[in-house]
């Protein structure tokens, strides 16, 4: 590991090299690089710059306005926080996850595998496919979703249709784009009808020909670079995720599993309802982002990696048989129990989509999905814990209410602040193998990013109003004076100033 | 059902201060919807996307509305090019890169689309439009009005704002 690169020696002395923000990630990252006389990493951090602010966002509402109100924590996974929002005040008005009716229970997993089918497909066409099918080190100018359809029209037509075909899975189950009011405490709130039913089974076949297209793809670029790949950022780490009772993948429901990295069972089907017995969360003074780590093994070791990769290596199966054949082949190129590579991220990604796909057809095609039952009650509580899979990792969600039905107490741990010590791990591991000694350039700072953008982070759920998101990357001596910066500006064009 | 010939799309996130001019915007053109039947069809989204490319199809005309951090005036009014820039490296892309994609995966010309910008200040998760960004809707909401009056291309080029 590199933890020896999170805080220099002689601080005073280095020059500093600002990447601020990281691209192609959402909101805003900044990674610093202190460098010595001879362009040595001393030190690299991955920033996290905005305070997030989501408990005080949340405390005071009443707790009905949830499922709608913690959507506009992201724009990129609103439907995430809409569902663990909704497994949580489903808990305040006493209705277990076991006596959701069932139609409810079927039509929020088909609007999460919507919400997670489409999450992975911009991630990897929009996001990475261009790193990863013109090289880390390419043009900047080729490193674009325009580049890919260009040269690759079919596979960037494809992502971008899976993810069309994804925010229709949510329009037709949650009523609206954005914004839909779909889950609701103890359920559902519309039924899908025939229709819409049939709406999204017409193009269902094409999904899973694509979804299977794509994990050809990935494994094909993944295994025509070992050992590359496998040695990229790659990081040896515990692995946190929910898992079916029967151990199978599970995105929407289930109970917690850790795994060591030899792939040794640290917990497993744990209640998260019980997650503040074993999940603790440290604070380090340098940045706002909180770092996670299971307490049985302590601060230095028990810190995990949340997500794909973490889903498809603690899963003892896939109960749709294509993700399943892949999950096999997955696995079996790694030769151990789990596989580590930071890149393999990507490949276990699609192994999801390909998933969600296959879990969407069958869906459609259970009567249940149809079903106008949809809402349950209980007796009220005063405390809620929602967990589900988001498509980048475990979210939790907890509320405490009062007698009045408003929040007095929040807490969220979002799946990005759970990788948070695995991407900084991942960051100075990069910057100690690939930049240190070497002139800075634009190529290989992206290496960084690469890093970076494999977890899928979202840092801060920014806005994303015209010009709010240049690229700056500054040097300065060893006093701390410029001696040079660059600019990219949000319409894309660099500038020395 | 048949697509409407004008599109109206703004992007912006009603919780986080400024960045609810967008869909603010939006919300007052729906209004007046209700009292004048137009050919209008309305979305909003947090962001733009690759997906919204799809959007474009079979329009005849398409504004987009967005909050803006540039610049000095109230308001902006441009017409939108297709544009290969860099906005794709993010998870949200600009307007032109959106048409870019159009253009590229349909091997058409994008229609004829326009950007409004409103001016915002402030950002942050749960705060409130600030004060000048109340003023500048204001304003930007009466441009709007004749905007709607003409719903034709060469109407809306004469409307071009030129310089911020």
């Amino acid at each position: 590991m590199y933890e020896h690169l999170e805080t220099a020696a002689n601080r005073d002395q280095l020059k500093r090299v600002v990447v601020d923000p990281v691209s192609r990630v959402e909101g805003h990252g900044k990674v610093t690089l202190l460098l010595d006389e001879h362009n040595k990493v001393q030190q690299a951090r991955l920033h996290i710059v905005e305070f997030r602010g989501f408990e005080r966002f949340i405390q005071g509402r009443p707790y009905w306005e949830l499922p709608v109100l913690v959507q506009r924590l992201c724009g990129i996974c609103p439907v995430s926080h809409h569902l663990a929002a909704a497994k949580a005040i489903d808990q305040l008005v006493g209705v277990d996850p076991a006596n959701l009716p069932v139609s409810a229970d079927k039509l929020r997993r088909l609007l999460h595998f919507g919400q997670v089918l489409q999450s992975h497909a911009l991630h990897f066409f929009h996001l990475s496919s261009p790193d990863l099918l013109f090289g880390f080190e390419s043009d900047i100018g080729k490193r674009s979703i325009i580049a890919v359809l260009a040269d690759y029209p079919d596979i960037g037509l494809q992502g971008v249709k899976l993810r069309k075909y994804g925010q229709e899975v949510i329009r037709m189950v949650s009523g609206k784009r954005v914004h839909g009011t779909g889950a609701i405490a103890g359920g559902m709130n519309k039924a899908l009808d025939k229709a819409e039913r049939d709406y999204l089974l017409a193009d269902i076949d094409q999904m899973i020909a694509w979804g299977v297209a794509s994990v050809a793809l990935i494994q094909k670029v993944h295994c025509a670079n070992l050992p590359y790949y496998d040695q990229f950022a790659t990081l040896r780490t515990n692995y946190l995720g929910l898992t079916k009772p029967d151990g199978g993948l599970e995105l929407y429901h289930g109970g917690l599993r850790a795994k060591n990295a030899e792939g040794g069972t640290i917990l497993d089907h744990f209640d998260y309802c019980r997650y503040n017995d074993i999940i603790h969360e440290e604070v380090r003074s340098w940045t706002y982002m909180k770092f996670p780590y299971l307490l049985a093994l302590g601060q230095e070791n028990g810190w995990y990696r949340v997500g794909p990769l973490a889903r498809v290596n603690n899963c003892d199966y896939i109960d749709t048989p294509l993700a399943e054949a892949a999950r096999v082949t997955f696995k079996a190129h790694a030769n151990e129990a789990m596989v580590h590579s930071t890149l393999a991220f990507h490949w276990a990604r699609l192994i999801e989509l390909l998933h969600c796909a296959e879990s969407i057809k069958v869906l459609l095609h259970d009567p249940d999905i149809m079903g106008t039952e949809l809402l349950a009650q209980g007796e009220k509580r005063h405390e809620g814990i929602g967990v589900i899979e988001a498509p980048r990792g475990t979210l939790f969600h907890h509320y405490q209410i009062d007698e009045n039905d408003i929040v007095t107490k929040a807490n969220l741990i979002v799946s990005t602040t759970s990788n948070n010590m695995a991407m900084n791990e991942s960051v100075r591991q990069v910057a100690a193998e690939y930049l240190s000694g070497r002139e800075l350039t634009e190529p290989l700072l992206n290496n960084l990013e690469v890093a970076i953008r494999a977890y899928d982070p979202c840092l801060s759920c920014a806005t994303h109003a015209v010009g709010k998101m240049p690229l700056q990357l500054e040097l300065l001596d060893a006093e701390g004076r410029l001696i040079d910066k660059l600019v990219k500006h949000s319409d894309g064009q660099i500038g020395r100033v | 059902m048949p697509v409407k010939p004008v599109l109206v799309f703004a992007c912006g996130n009603l919780s986080r201060g400024d960045d609810a001019l967008g869909p603010l915007m939006l919300e007052a053109i729906e209004r007046q919807q209700e009292q004048q039947a137009q050919p209008l069809e309305l979305l909003c989204d947090f962001q733009l996307q690759i997906e919204h490319a799809l959007d474009l199809q079979q329009r005849v005309l398409v504004l987009f509305i967005d909050a803006c951090v540039a610049g000095a005036s109230p308001f902006g009014f441009t017409e939108l090019s297709p544009a290969k820039d860099n906005s794709y490296t993010t998870h949200a892309m600009s307007p032109a890169a959106v048409l870019a994609v159009y253009q590229t995966i349909t091997k058409q010309a994008p229609p004829p689309c326009f950007l409004l910008t409103i001016k915002g200040e402030t950002f942050g998760l749960g705060e409130k439009l600030s004060p000048a960004a109340e003023q500048n809707l204001a304003a930007a909401a009466g441009f709007v009005n004749g905007l709607l009056v003409d719903l034709t291309t060469s109407a809306w080029r004469k409307l071009i704002i030129t310089s911020a």
